[in-house]
């Protein structure tokens, strides 16, 4: 961690920040504030927190307790100034781009996004007059070259889908800030455990918080985290935040709030008008995650480290991609951004194709075969028999999935165990191939 | 607002209302590196019950210009300017940190200037440890990491923020970031060599209301009992539990409580 952040380590702030003993009743945990709205002192209190004069919650659309302590944990896990809890990762990053532009507006992103996220761009966004140009992650120019004038956002993941290609954040955001632009960073992957984009120069982080942060698979939620740390004055290119708002008594954001700017902009504007906000019940769910972070994410780091090694070497394995391995094209970047390690999601690739892939995963005790990542449980999916199965082995070569791959979210299970799954279901994917 | 105070474009912050004669006048003047964004919420709920409201950038601090001045003497100086150019004969002034002592020197030398004094943070004398000076003389961040750990309480370190979602320890230190360089020490210089405080608190006319908190390691509650008891005007103290040196950031409800209060008493 930076200097500037503070006297606790990261392991008491997973348990701590955000936190007091609830000052009703004592309660040493987080509780559920269940309810939708918040009882006002007086006529006096109403209006000055419904006009931004007092601190406080109005309606759990906007504010809730509950929910202000993950906003308060995740902030303080990643180095920022603050943030803001939503429906699901889907929700943060259309918040962030709701927030910076409008019609008009571009992007320029990482072409190795998360496939939903890819859609939000290629299909959605364009209905409301925001378009996209995508980029190769490994190449800071492409982005500096896709820039235009109505450019207000620059987009990548730490690490891409599905090669885990790792983004230079320090490049890119290099490339942004010349251009007056912000960089956002889905860094669901990774987590503040292994990575702090704000420590690269990022300004803006999101989390599918129902991943690696939530941790259990019970509970879908995102986070956006600012740094606080863009200076959209000098940047001169988001009125939005620079001029006065008529949506809230014509304040100016960057005026009055400075380096928070940002998110009371999203959470006066965006919460309250597009309303994807958080449940308590899900904040506390995922405050549960949180506390285990560090002791979590490690387990599934060295899971990880310990099944790579195994499929390696494994005779039924065609190729391993993961950033640690030699022959991955970001070895480097890798030791340099994620020393602590590269996460717990993989791809290989199996031998015999798209059939092969089928029996394995259709063969697999532990992991479960599902349309996640991030959960406490081992996980496993193959593209070309599922998601992907439509697509002609042409199209899959072009969206960098071949036959064979299979995903892997690595659990927390003794990683013995998961071995012996692998290696049985890897027996029978290639013997019925005979 | 911009006004030219001394030759230089100065910055106030008004809460969006422009300045109207014959309104009660708050003055808020903020700490070491820090802008009128510390007072965001008692600002603004003055300029929105019919009250006119100064939320100073300090010269070389937030969106004013000129150099930062170099002594709290200096800032107090320039604070009867900031009133002469904004045609405002008095004002309830309220200082935190650095800005509560370029207040007490204000309210001492400029006497029928000020109506009360609300003092946050503050003490006499208010030295500054040796690194720290060190780290603010060579911009070093790891200075703004010592203002910020020794600035705010343990409680505050941890969160539970008034304001949703917003990190404490984050706010502060992005606060001090936009500093320019050398800013930080100036103000960390001035506060240090200030030697007047027990005096110019003597010669102080007007009610005084302190409010502190007890975990503050900065300013601790003892250093402020040195100036308070000082006064021979009328004083007034609030104690805050738990809070540290930090307070517009740590309890900005209770501030604000604190201020509306010490206006109404003042009437």
């Amino acid at each position: 961690m930076s200097s500037t952040s503070g006297p606790f380590s990261f392991d008491t702030l997973s348990l701590h920040a955000g936190q007091q003993p609830d000052p009703a009743t004592g309660a040493r945990a987080t509780p559920i504030y269940q309810t939708t709205s918040f009882v006002f002192q007086d006529s006096d209190q109403a209006a000055s927190l419904f006009n931004g004069e007092r601190a406080g919650h109005v309606y759990s659309r906007i504010s809730n307790p509950t929910n202000a302590v993950l906003e308060e944990r995740v902030a303080a896990l990643e180095g920022g100034v603050g943030a803001i809890a939503t429906a699901s990762g889907q929700a943060a990053v259309h918040l962030a781009v709701a927030t910076l532009m409008g019609t008009g507006g571009h992007i320029v992103a990482s072409h190795s996004l998360y496939g939903g996220t890819h859609n939000l761009l290629t299909y959605t966004l364009p209905r409301f007059g925001i378009e996209t140009t995508f980029v190769d992650p490994r190449d800071p120019e492409a982005f500096r070259n896709a820039i235009r004038p109505e450019t207000r956002l620059v987009f990548g993941e730490v690490l891409g889908n599905p090669g885990l290609d790792i983004l230079d954040i320090e490049a890119v955001a290099q490339v942004a800030h010349d251009n007056g632009l912000p960089l956002l960073i889905d860094a669901t992957f990774t987590t503040p455990y292994l990575c702090r984009p704000f420590d690269h120069g990022a300004d803006l982080v999101y989390h599918s918080a129902t991943k690696f942060l939530g941790g259990h698979g019970v509970a879908v939620g995102g986070v956006l985290v600012d740094s606080g740390r863009f200076d959209w004055d000098a940047s001169g290119l988001f009125p939005e935040l620079t001029e006065p708002y008529a949506g809230f008594h014509n304040m100016d954001f960057t005026e009055e709030y400075g380096p928070s700017a940002f998110l009371l902009r999203a959470r006066k504007e965006g919460l309250r008008d597009f309303g994807a906000c958080m449940s308590p019940t899900t904040a506390f769910h995922l405050l549960q995650g949180l506390e285990t972070l560090p002791l979590r994410m490690q387990r599934h780091v060295d899971n990880t480290r310990r099944l790579v090694a195994f499929l390696a070497e494994h005779e039924a394995v065609e190729h391993v991609g993961y950033p640690e391995q030699p022959d991955h094209p970001d070895h480097g970047l890798a030791a340099r951004m994620l020393p602590k390690g590269c996460g717990a999601v993989f791809s290989f690739t199996i031998k015999g194709g798209r059939e092969a892939g089928r029996r394995f995963t259709e063969s697999l005790n532990l992991f479960s075969h599902l349309a996640n990542v991030g959960d406490a449980k081992s996980l496993v999916i193959h593209p070309a028999s599922t998601t992907h199965h439509r697509m002609s082995s042409e199209a899959l070569r072009a969206a960098g999935i071949s036959e064979g791959m299979i995903r892997l979210s690595v659990g927390l299970e003794d990683p013995d165990d998961l071995i012996n799954d692998l290696k049985r279901a890897l027996r029978a994917s290639q013997k019925e191939a005979r | 607002m911009e006004l030219t105070v001394n030759g230089s474009k100065t910055y106030i912050y008004t809460g969006t209302h422009a300045l109207e004669p014959g309104r009660t006048t708050w003055l808020f003047v903020h700490g070491a590196g820090m802008d009128h964004s510390a007072w965001i919420l008692q600002s603004r709920y003055f300029a929105f019950h019919g009250q006119n409201v100064m939320a100073v950038d300090l010269p070389g601090h937030g969106r004013s210009a000129g150099e930062p001045l170099g002594s709290i003497e200096a800032q107090a100086d320039w604070l009867a300017a900031l009133l002469d150019a904004a045609s405002v004969e008095q004002a309830m002034v309220v200082g935190h940190s650095m800005g509560s002592l370029a207040a007490v020197d204000f309210a001492a030398r400029y006497r029928d200037r000020v109506k009360g004094l609300a003092l946050v943070g503050t003490g006499f004398p208010m030295p500054v440890a040796e690194p720290l000076l060190e780290a603010t003389r060579a911009n070093d961040p790891r200075g703004i990491g010592m203002i910020m750990n020794w600035g705010i309480s343990p409680q505050s370190h941890l969160g539970g923020n008034q304001a949703p979602g917003l990190w404490i320890h984050g706010q502060g230190v992005r606060l001090l970031e936009q500093a320019a360089p050398g800013v930080l020490f100036t103000d960390m210089n001035a506060c240090n060599a200030y030697e007047a405080g027990v005096a110019r608190a003597g010669e102080i006319a007007c009610p005084v209301h302190f409010v502190i908190g007890d975990r503050d390691m900065m300013t601790p509650p003892k250093a402020t009992a040195a100036l308070a008891d000082a006064v021979t005007a009328p004083v007034s103290r609030t104690v805050l539990r738990g809070c540290g040196h930090m307070t517009p950031l740590e309890r900005p409800n209770e501030l604000l409580d604190e201020l509306i209060a010490f206006g109404a008493r003042l009437g």
